[in-house]
């Protein structure tokens, strides 16, 4: 699925610069469900968003679906983004003016699928995260979990190979977590390949492979036990 | 191509985010609005200008002969110059195209009564080309013409004034006035826009004149309009070569300045246009002002909304928008917005400067209006102002790593 080879990446502060990513190797093949965990500021976020195409590497390879990453245009990268990856952010980033199933329905939109369409097919994937009824409701009147509800059906919409997720229950309770991470596993039981930032060891045994990152390199890359959460919902 | 789809994002945000759209609307409106109103009360007080110089043809020279004041060959100072109708011929003569309309004139005053009632005006014994000098219109019956001239013919055409005093509801036409004891039909009613003064006022042929008065051929002064063509320098010197030539034909030094007084209207003109010239550039100073204030103000909302769509940009980036969406979609917004509101601001301004038009003549501002063609240039040039103001910071934006993009809170 993917494959990275000596990754670097350094941040700008000031004069001098942070090195963040001191050379990451690292494999994912189609199926797995990967958990990356490491103390805060350890470069968890930076190595999620450089995989998600947001942000762009300094150094090293990284090949997604077979494609070399690198030096895309923008407008290359949009559609890669668009075709490959669903994003679930830690803070929703739902647009607060659109409903919730035209927040799901958008990357449809930018397939360029006509509106009747991708309104049915935006509803398909409100219904399976359990938000029909709340398909025209505003993101401020949903709650946290409702909320990360609708991003990821919007995640799903695009029916991408690589589902992203940086902390998708570190805004929610535990109770509400859990929920969201039965939901999850059951789309990672379907076969969508899933990368998960999480500095919670509870959320991080639910997947099915722990990365363990620390000053910038994977100190610990290991296959767990995976702990359903449905028997704590 | 129509985008529905494009349109119907544009439409939403503007919509679902209205304190913006009002805002940014409210101030290309409100430039609008400040630059036709302005711009119409500057052509107010231009009109009233104008206006001030009465409806006279406007390229009228007068010519008055005076006394001399200095000795000319070998002639004595205090001479009285008298023009005689050969005068007019010479200048017709001298400047044949030069001159557009001519009249020689004999001015009086004379006591004038009909039945019951008398009154004093001023008698003016003038040519029918008069008519156009004055800008007279004939209300009832007809003014002086050449065969009246032919023959000495007793006939007044009278002002409206003079009509209303001593005919009182009668028709005036074809009944006898009295003129200091000398009985003439009224063959004709005038009327002068330029007001009461000049319609108690009496016209007689000149010939008619010359021979009640003297039967001589003496003309109290010339009263022509030079050719309009000419510009107002044209006019000028032509002013001073009349002048020239008749101080030469009078035998009068040049430096003398009463014996031939020489009133040329393209004085006043030329300072019309000096006046009117100043008040377009004033008008052009405000109007620009104001667009450039309007400009300022579009570009700064433009960066503001740019600003705070900043993480919404993201986001859509996250999802897959291209740059060149992210850009159309800020771009049309913005212009949609420019458009409307700059529609309405010149909507509302000409609708004051309609409604409060009328009530502003005792400000000496007349007729306040812009043409559409202004108000609409001025709108356009909003729209693309805030065009280019949104273009810059929006390409700016969709140029940003989508991560920086939503980082920002
Ligand atoms: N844009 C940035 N500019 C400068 N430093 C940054 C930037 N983004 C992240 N960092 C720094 O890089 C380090 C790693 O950040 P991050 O990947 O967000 O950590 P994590 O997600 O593991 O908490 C932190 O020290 C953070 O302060
Ligand atoms: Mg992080």
């Amino acid at each position: 699925m993917l494959k990275i080879n000596q990754l670097h990446k350094s941040y700008p502060i000031g004069d001098s610069s942070l090195h963040v990513l001191k050379g990451i190797d690292l494999t994912v093949d189609e199926g797995e469900m990967v958990a990356i965990m490491g103390s805060s500021g350890s470069g968890k976020s930076t190595l999620l968003n450089i995989i998600g195409m947001l942000d762009e590497a300094d150094e090293g390879e990284y090949i997604l679906d077979g494609l070399p990453i690198k030096n895309l245009t923008e407008k290359k990268a949009a559609v890669y983004r668009n075709k490959f990856l669903g994003f679930i952010f830690q803070s929703f980033n739902l647009i607060n003016y659109k409903t919730a199933l035209e927040n799901v329905a958008l990357p449809l939109y930018y397939q360029g699928m006509k509106r009747k369409e991708r309104l049915e097919k935006a509803l398909f994937h409100l219904e399976k995260v359990g938000l029909a009824n709340w398909s025209h409701h505003l993101p401020k009147e949903l709650s946290g979990g409702q909320k990360q509800r609708v991003a990821i059906a919007r995640a799903l919409a695009a029916n991408p190979k690589l589902l992203l997720a940086d902390e998708p229950t570190g805004a929610l309770d535990t109770k509400t977590s859990y929920d969201i991470m039965a939901f999850i596993q059951q789309l990672n039981d379907e076969g969508k390949t899933i990368l998960m930032v999480t500095h919670e060891e509870d959320i991080a045994n639910m997947c099915k492979r722990i990365v363990r990152l620390r000053d910038g390199v994977i100190m610990e890359d290991k296959k767990v036990e995976q702990v359903r959460a449905e028997q704590y919902v | 191509m129509f985008d529905l789809d494009l349109w119907r994002e544009i439409f939403q945000s503007i919509n679902k985010n209205r304190t913006r759209s009002l805002l940014s609307g409210f101030t290309v409106a409100f430039a609008i609005l400040l630059f036709a109103i302005l711009f119409g009360i500057a052509n107010g007080l231009k009109n009233t200008f104008k206006e001030a110089f009465g409806t006279d043809a406007n390229n009228s020279i007068i010519v008055y002969p005076g006394r001399t004041t200095k000795a000319n060959n070998g002639l004595q100072a205090g001479r009285q110059i008298q023009f005689k109708n050969e005068d007019e011929q010479f200048v017709l003569d001298e400047f044949g195209e030069k001159v557009q309309y001519i009249t020689s004139k004999v001015n009086r005053s004379v006591t004038a009564s009909f039945k019951g009632e008398k009154n004093n005006y001023e008698l003016r014994a003038v040519q029918p080309d008069y008519m156009f000098i004055e800008n007279n219109k004939v209300s009832d019956g007809r003014y002086i013409n050449q065969n009246d001239l032919d023959n000495r013919t007793k006939v007044a055409i009278i002002g409206r004034i003079v009509n209303d005093d001593l005919f009182l509801k009668e028709s005036a036409i074809g009944k006898y006035i009295n003129l200091s004891g000398i009985p003439y039909k009224v063959v004709g009613v005038f009327t002068d826009d330029e007001g009461d003064n000049e319609e108690r006022v009496i016209y007689i042929p000149i010939t008619t004149a010359q021979f009640v008065y003297g039967n001589n051929d003496y003309i109290d002064l010339l009263h022509l309009t030079y050719n309009p063509d000419m510009n107002v320098d044209e006019a000028l010197s032509f002013g001073s070569l009349l002048t020239k030539k008749l101080k030469d034909r009078f035998s009068v030094a040049n430096s003398d300045q009463r014996a031939i007084r020489v009133q040329n209207m393209a004085q006043g003109m030329k300072q019309v246009d000096i006046m009117t010239f100043s008040l377009t550039v004033i008008i052009l100073v405000i109007g620009l002002g104001t667009l450039i204030a309007g400009i300022v103000g579009i570009s700064n909302i433009m960066i503001f909304i740019v600003k705070e769509r900043t993480k919404e940009i993201g986001i859509r980036k996250a999802l897959g928008a291209s740059p060149k969406s992210i850009v159309s979609i800020i771009l049309i917004e913005s212009v949609l917005i420019t458009t409307i509101a700059g529609y309405v601001g010149l909507l509302v301004g000409v609708g004051v400067l309609e409604i409060a038009g009328p009530s502003l003549e005792t400000y000496f501002i007349k007729d306040p209006g812009v043409s559409n063609s202004l108000v609409f240039g001025a709108t356009f040039t909003l729209i693309i102002a805030g065009a280019i103001a949104g273009y810059l910071p929006a390409k700016k934006a969709s140029q940003i790593k989508p991560i920086v993009a939503l980082r920002n809170d």
